[in-house]
């Protein structure tokens, strides 16, 4: 009794509480944090509510802003496409059980998992280099027969997809590693063939990793320059998008411009990240009632 | 009925090297052994979740060995339930009836014969996620029965109960077995379930599944 009214009588200290484990991470981790808000506040404080007019007003921004906005959806779209089966592939769920012939499988499993991997540790201008040369190749050219790729849009889509599809597939692979493939199991149990257990079950399961990738995909779309510079140049009124909007009126001195434009990309990402967040917010919830 | 003839199957560096046992029709099964011998692999190679290496599988009278799961005719209760976190419970119950194509007033008929059964009428509409274990495993077991399954597959469903809860399960499983007939396969490491349910008790120990007998049970205990 007296050991506990002694417990009791006992002030909690400063030292004593989480209180200063907590404050050495948040000042740490606030570094980084206050870092993004200066470079954005300086970007602010340097142009005016005319010179974001002024940009808004011009038909050339205005082209790479739509141009942006489309591409940057269609490589969502289509890093989404290629993110979720192969995130499911190269989940724990496609891990191929020793056996006959399975060594083949796992070796094209673990290669294919690694190929992966280059667009993100690529240098980027790289990435666009071996885009352009591989549209220079025999196959490349007949394509081209059919369809103009180089230094035209189907270029700014291909080397943001080439880029961003990347992320969605890690991001995919990620969120069918956390769903517990007991689910597809019982489904296939209860009647469902493999690919019916997989769209009844494990993709509203995944809705929620599925809109990630997807947000991921479009935010790295919107950031990509150096691939599109070599693939798809930096042609005003053609493959212009905003990245290449702001290289190009700091190549001719337009700092006022191009501030202005990168402020124009960050209110777009932040609104488009917003909405998608929202939609998939939505999305889940139209799941559940 | 359940018979497995040389069943041989592996997962990893885990494996089963023949082995056989037979289920009575009707009867309620207890398998019995220690953690890590191979039962839910056992389970599982009877599902057809996991694939057997040699041997056959026999339910209901029919080799079923190469047959996917859907077709094999049983009723599934994992330890996790994996109930269908974007579901309902009404639609976790009729999914197997969707998928096989029931009419839907014959889906809705059955969803609530189950709920009345298993006593979740009150929460069809309701989502799975945060419901009790109790509630959790009735659901998990009518999904299960829905589609009138000759087999019932159990592997250790009333592992997370409170003891409360567990003799409930108790006398539902034992309504339910009055209600369907259904031959029971049940996995647990809890001698109170096999003494309130096992009309056969089976026991996996060495790699090899063997008649048992309740006494020896009591006897360890």
């Amino acid at each position: 009794m007296t050991q506990v009214a002694g417990d009791q009588g006992k002030k909690s200290t400063w030292a004593q509480s989480d209180a200063p484990f907590f404050v050495a991470l948040g000042v740490i981790g606030a570094t980084y944090v206050v870092l993004i808000v200066a470079m954005l506040g300086a970007d602010v404080a340097y142009t005016s509510v005319g010179d974001m007019a002024r940009a808004l007003e011009s038909e050339q921004i205005r082209f790479a802003i739509k141009l942006s906005l489309i591409s940057c959806t269609v490589t969502a779209v289509l890093s989404v496409i290629v993110g979720v089966p192969l995130g499911y592939l190269l989940s724990s769920r496609g891990r191929v059980d020793g056996g006959k012939g399975n060594w083949v499988l796992a070796a094209l499993r673990t290669g294919a998992d690694a190929i992966v991997d280059i667009p993100i540790v690529l240098p980027p201008l790289v990435i666009g280099l071996s885009l352009l040369i591989l549209f220079q190749t025999r196959p490349g050219r007949w394509v081209q027969q059919y369809v103009t790729v180089s230094y035209a849009i189907p270029a700014v889509i291909l080397a943001q997809f080439s880029v961003a599809a990347a992320f969605a597939v890690r991001t995919m692979r990620v969120t069918f590693d956390q769903i517990s493939p007991r689910s597809e199991q019982v489904a296939m149990t209860l009647g469902c063939t493999r690919g019916q257990a997989f769209w009844r079950v494990a993709i509203p399961e995944a809705w929620h990793g599925i809109i990630t990738a997807g947000t991921i995909a479009w935010a790295r779309a919107m950031g990509e320059f150096g691939p599109i510079l070599v693939f798809a140049g930096a042609t005003r009124m053609r493959t212009e998008v905003l990245p290449t909007t702001v290289f190009l009126e700091l190549s001719v001195g337009k700092l006022e411009s191009a501030v202005a434009v990168s402020l124009i990309m960050v209110v777009a990402a932040i609104v488009v990240l917003f909405i998608v967040r929202l939609a998939g917010g939505r999305g889940i919830e139209s799941f559940k009632h | 009925m359940i018979r497995l003839d040389r069943v041989s199957v592996r997962v990893g560096k885990f494996s089963l090297e023949s082995v056989s046992f037979e289920v009575r029709p009707r009867a309620y099964a207890v398998l019995m052994g220690k953690t890590g011998m191979g039962k839910t692999t056992l389970v599982e190679a009877i599902c057809g979740i996991r694939r057997i290496l040699g041997g056959g599988i026999w339910l209901m009278e029919k080799e079923v060995s190469g047959w996917r799961p859907g077709e094999r005719g049983i009723g599934y209760v994992p330890q996790d339930r994996a109930l269908f976190s974007t579901m309902s419970v009404y639609e976790n119950l009729a999914f197997a009836l969707r998928i096989r194509k029931w009419a839907d007033a014959e889906v809705e008929k059955r969803v609530k014969e189950l709920g009345e059964l298993l006593g979740i009428s009150s929460i069809l509409e309701r989502r799975t996620v945060g419901l009790s274990g109790g509630e959790a495993q009735r659901v998990a077991l009518g999904r299960a029965l829905a589609s009138r399954p000759g087999i019932l597959l159990l592997d250790e469903p009333l592992s997370a109960l409170d003891d409360q809860t567990r003799l409930e399960m108790h006398e539902l499983l034992k309504a339910v077995r009055r209600a369907t007939e259904v031959t029971v396969l049940h996995i647990t490491h809890h001698v109170a379930d096999a003494e309130n349910l096992a009309d056969q008790l089976l026991v996996l120990e060495n790699g090899k599944v063997r008649e048992g007998e309740l006494g020896e049970l009591r006897l360890r205990v």
